[in-house]
């Protein structure tokens, strides 16, 4: 019986993948520990992690890549290596998600978006998604102050034994041009100090094939074509370093990062145009330092300073020939933008009594952007922004309850140089949270939670020349939740765990910060005339497993959205009047299956994007965009020669090579082979 | 267990069941029936080119066949299907010349020329950055904010090229002003209005005069910021339409006499587009006000004989008040009928209105993106 049952299982497991793939998948027998772990019964919040250890088999390399396992995230992806990926969850826009690096938010005071392309696996200790916000009130204000929170957090070292220093020197390469050497080394420097130096360098001509074929409605084709990817190269330095301690009752530590690339900028594949020459240089600098300690038994403090200097210059330099002359393709541009940022913030927690707490946190934060645009004579605004946020908050657990309730107050000053500045801004948002475990012999857990937040306008949504409108206001976001988790009990079985969790949201927009038209193309106005109403539900199972000496997990994760755009122009109705909005599948999901034997691990990881439309809006057959889905396939070994550790990997990314495209017009890389040595001294 | 497996089950029969990709196929046309079918005067219908939002690869043609009374949308992916990605990006002007259709199409870099019955490709003409097409005898000039690479990424001065209506090959270049817009031919000699949009807030103010015989710019008439629409009345008037700079000078229309090439009204009248028939100019205009964070959408028609203003409406019916951004305006020469695009915002799928020429609504459809560029086919 045991037998037939693991049998079924088995099927069971693999069905979806074989009837989607047509193909065997009798290689992937054997899976491993949880790669995905949703630990909601702590929290009174949704959130999904997928952390350190693991991400490693999962045969993605960036932040954004590995965001797709998680259920009701979209990444908005341009294709190539040096392709802009923006994460968006629950299709509130992806500056309503709250980006943080090691505890502090990654800013972009200028366009709002956060290219998390640019951020590397290599030295990730986890990810962690929550809806709403972190459940716990000992952080930040800006921890409370967005509607979905991402947690980056980086390795920290950990010494085996005496050891006293870690190095690894790790290389990986692909079936396409690719070189990535990257290096790690930990030092411990006494018993309460250590840190850490990585480094990783990229450089790529980034050119893929793409395919393009199209048939007639009779079923022969109409044209069929295949050309290379150009100007999607990346040339990219990365160094890191932390410093870890830890004091009497608490710990703190402090980082540096550095990021330099030049890349291309792909545009979009067009008739007639199937290369352009935008290119894009960065460097970015941050530092950073975080302390927490328990003063007493009832109070404990946390401190957060950063400093951040973003610069970012854009070309766009194409040039063609007419009668043998050169000339200038498109419009030509040159600008440069520097951002800075200073950022501190305290929190106070007190322990009112042992199942009461309350916290106080207060953040400053100061934004500054500069630019050089050549040939551009319109004065630029040079925008300066103050903001000082506060939150107050408290949390309560009674017998089966847990209440968190919370209240962000926001205010924000702004300076220009030219033009009209913004008006001030002060915003009062909240937020309640409730959990519920109603039975005391089952693992069940139950949760409900609403709220209000906004996000202010851009620097760009405000003063971009001829664009930006000053008089805009903040744009709020409502949402609404309510789900649970179930964990089944599990005795002497060859299953390890088995939990499930759904969520069920409503999310309302109101004031989007939308570009309305005008009577020219070439000009638009920010606006706060957009209104969205999304609801949808979402779902993970995790389920690990033992069959003999193989270690087998599994992640499933499903979507369903629906997220419509009632906005009104001049109080008309647009022809696309509730539909659903751009890049919004109804339908996506994701699987993770992992085995681990030995010294081996085997990974297959699956992502599902439904059908949606594209940017033309009007839900009607020419403007879908075909449902994408990819098979990625890893295998590591591990060896041992002498002390060292050496570790391989081949990674075969969508493995059915599909021609598929996130983003209309921005072709994404077909089947591609990726080599990973490393090595531990 | 058998909970579980029934979860199993339920998650694996919806994965299973979830949509896969099917055959890409060609962009399919669409018909519909909004008018009676009719069989007088020259003119047998019309194509209307979309221009698409950027980087959508969208810029389609529509067809109206009187004669049948249909409209058919996106003719151009079923006609041509072997073109690879189809018309292009951002369509910007069509215009009829003999048997051929020459439809610019401004961010694929091309004229796609297209024969007048069949739209079938005859040719595509590469172009970088092409705007406006127009004719005379057996040539076709495009305008081109294409120029010359400079240090100043928005100093190039743009070129007008002349095109052999028959070998279909760009044959000589003629610099002109900055980004210039549309032309009119008139004597011999080219005008062309120079925007000058790449370099805000230091418009272009001029139109070039060039003479056709030795393809030189012999003058530079000094007119008024940020040209862009350009018309002709049987006199030699010249009509040629302001953007204004959207803050404090307002769009404007000047009037300048050939016999002098020199500007020698100011209307005051602001156009965003119009249209000559016989005497009468129609226009429109669309202009953003701060005060009310909304556009302020005017109409009018203008008699070029005495310069006065007729009307300040076209629309009599109340129509006007559901058109969100009038785009694009023609008005048939034989049945002064009344057609108006409604771009919506710009993003959307538009709309094309008829109108009667008292102006009551006669029959309204969809179009596809950015509905703006009408040419009228003839039959002969």
């Amino acid at each position: 019986m045991y037998t037939i049952k693991k049998t079924f299982l088995f099927i069971l497991f693999f069905l979806p993948f074989i009837l989607h793939s047509q193909v065997s998948n009798d290689s992937l027998r054997v899976l491993k520990e949880v790669i995905l772990k949703a630990k909601p019964y702590q929290e009174v919040i949704p959130v999904q992690t997928l952390s350190g250890k693991l991400l490693e088999n999962l045969a993605s390399h960036t932040v954004a890549d590995a965001l797709r396992y998680f259920a009701g995230t979209q990444i908005k992806d341009y294709g190539g290596l040096g392709g802009l990926k923006t994460v968006d969850v629950r299709n509130m826009g992806t500056h309503h998600v709250g980006v943080f690096y090691d505890g502090i938010q990654l800013g972009n005071a200028q366009n709002g978006v956060t290219d998390l392309g640019k951020y590397s696996l290599d030295d990730m200790e986890s990810l962690t998604m929550y809806n709403g916000q972190k459940s716990e009130i000992f952080q930040s204000a800006k921890d409370f102050a967005a509607a979905s929170t991402i947690y980056l957090r980086t390795k920290r070292p950990v010494f085996e034994g005496t050891k006293k220093t870690n190095v690894l020197v790790r290389y990986k390469t692909m079936s396409i041009n690719y070189d990535d050497p990257s290096f790690r080394w930990e030092q411990k420097l006494s018993d309460n100090v250590s840190m850490s130096v990585s480094s990783q360098y990229i450089k790529s001509n980034g050119q893929y094939k793409f395919r393009y074929k199209r048939k007639n409605l009779d079923g022969t084709v109409a044209y069929d074509t295949t050309a290379t990817r150009l100007n999607s190269d990346i040339e990219a330095l990365r160094i890191e370093s932390g410093i870890y301690g830890k004091i009497k009752n608490g710990s703190w530590d402090a980082k540096v990062y550095y990021y330099d690339s030049e890349r291309g900028a792909p545009g979009a594949i067009v008739e007639n145009k199937f290369s352009d020459g935008f290119r894009q240089f960065d460097k970015n600098f941050f530092t950073q330092a975080f302390l927490v300690k328990d003063f007493t038994e009832k109070y404990k403090f946390q401190a957060r300073a950063k400093y951040a200097y973003d610069y970012t210059h854009y070309i766009a330099r194409d040039t063609t020939s007419v009668l043998g002359e050169v000339v200038t393709e498109g419009a030509q541009s040159d600008d440069s933008y520097f951002q800075q940022e200073y950022y501190f913030s305290g929190v106070h927690l007190y322990n009112i009594v042992s199942n009461w707490d309350v916290s106080l946190s207060t953040d400053f934060q100061y934004n500054r952007l500069n630019a050089t645009r050549k040939g551009i004579q319109t004065q630029f605004s040079f925008p300066q922004r103050y903001t000082a946020l506060f939150s107050l908050a408290s949390s309560y657990r009674i017998n089966g309850f847990k209440v968190l309730g919370s209240v962000v107050g926001t205010h924000v000053q702004e300076e220009v140089r030219y033009n009209t500045k913004a008006p001030d801004k002060t915003e009062f948002t909240p937020a309640l949270f409730l959990g519920y475990t109603p039975f005391k012999d089952y693992d069940f857990n139950l949760r409900a939670f609403a709220k209000r937040i906004f996000r202010m306008p851009t620097f760009n949504d405000l003063y971009y020349t001829m664009v930006g409108s000053s008089t805009l206001r903040p744009e709020y976001m409502n949402q609404f939740d309510v789900g649970f988790t179930y964990n089944w009990p599990i005795k002497n079985s060859f299953v390890d765990k088995i939990s499930f969790q759904a969520d069920a949201y409503y999310t309302n927009t109101k004031d989007k910060i939308v570009a309305a038209p005008t009577g020219n193309l070439f000009r638009w106005m920010m606006t706060n005339i957009g209104q969205v109403k999304g609801h949808g539900i979402e779902s993970v199972l995790n389920i690990a497993m033992h069959v003999d000496n193989v270690q087998l997990t599994t992640n499933l994760t499903y979507a369903y959205t629906e997220s419509r755009d009632y906005t009104k122009f001049s109080g008309l109705e647009l022809s696309s009047y509730g539909d659903q909005i751009p890049y919004t599948p109804w339908h996506s999901g994701s699987a993770i299956l992992n085995a681990a034997y030995q010294t081996w691990n085997f990974n297959y990881s699956f992502v599902y994007v439904g059908k949606r439309y594209n940017g033309n809006v009007n839900n009607i057959k020419i403007n879908e965009v075909q449902p994408w889905y990819t098979h990625d396939l890893a295998v590591q070994k591990a060896f041992t020669i002498k002390t060292y550790k050496l570790k391989g990997a081949v990674e075969l990314n969508n493995a059915l090579n599909q021609n598929y495209e996130v983003i209309y017009n921005y072709p994404m890389p077909g089947r591609t082979m990726k080599f990973i040595l490393s090595i531990e001294l | 267990m058998k909970k579980t497996t029934n979860i199993f089950l339920g998650l694996c029969i919806a994965l299973a069941f979830t949509s896969c990709r099917e055959d890409e196929i060609i962009f399919p046309s669409t018909d519909v029936s909004v008018a009676a079918p009719r069989n007088d005067g020259n003119i047998q219908g019309f194509y209307l080119l979309n221009e698409g939002n950027m980087g959508m690869n969208r810029a389609s043609i529509d067809v109206f066949d009187y004669t049948t009374g249909n409209y058919t949308t996106d003719i151009y992916s079923e006609r041509n299907p072997s073109v690879v990605k189809e018309l292009g990006d951002v369509g910007n002007d069509i215009k009829i010349y003999g048997n051929k259709v020459y439809a610019v199409i401004n961010v694929s870099n091309k004229v796609e020329v297209i024969e007048k019955w069949s739209a079938k490709r005859i040719k595509k003409i590469d172009i970088p950055n092409c705007r406006y097409v127009s004719f005379y005898k057996d040539k076709v000039y495009v305008s081109s904010y294409s120029g010359p690479v400079a240090i100043n990424p928005n100093a190039e001065l743009g070129f007008v090229a002349e095109i052999d209506t028959t070998s279909l090959e760009i044959k000589r270049k003629v610099t002109v002003g900055y980004q210039p817009e549309q032309m009119v031919v008139h004597n011999g000699k080219l005008y062309v209005a120079n925007s000058g949009g790449y370099r805000v807030p230091n418009y272009d103010r001029t139109v070039s005069v060039i003479d056709l015989e030795t393809f030189t710019e012999i003058k530079k008439i000094d007119v008024g910021i940020n040209l862009s629409k350009m018309e002709i009345d049987s006199r030699g008037d010249i009509y040629v339409s302001s953007r204004g700079d959207y803050y404090n000078t307002p769009s404007n229309l000047f009037v300048i006499d050939t016999q002098t090439d020199e500007k020698k009204m100011q209307l005051d009248i602001p156009v965003s587009g119009m249209c000559m028939v016989e005497d009468i100019l129609y226009f429109y205009s669309v202009s953003w006000s701060y005060l009310t964070g909304s556009n302020k959408v005017t109409y009018g028609t203008f008699d070029t004989k005495t310069k006065k203003i007729i009307n300040d409406k076209i629309i009599t019916d109340g129509t006007d008040k559901q058109i969100i951004i009038p785009y694009g305006l023609q008005v048939n020469p034989e049945t002064k009928e009344i057609y108006i695009t409604d771009a919506q915002n710009y993003v959307v799928t538009g709309y094309i209105y008829c109108f009667t020429p008292e102006g009551k609504l006669k029959w309204k459809t969809t179009a596809g993106n950015i509905p703006a560029h009408i040419a009228f086919i003839t039959k002969k």
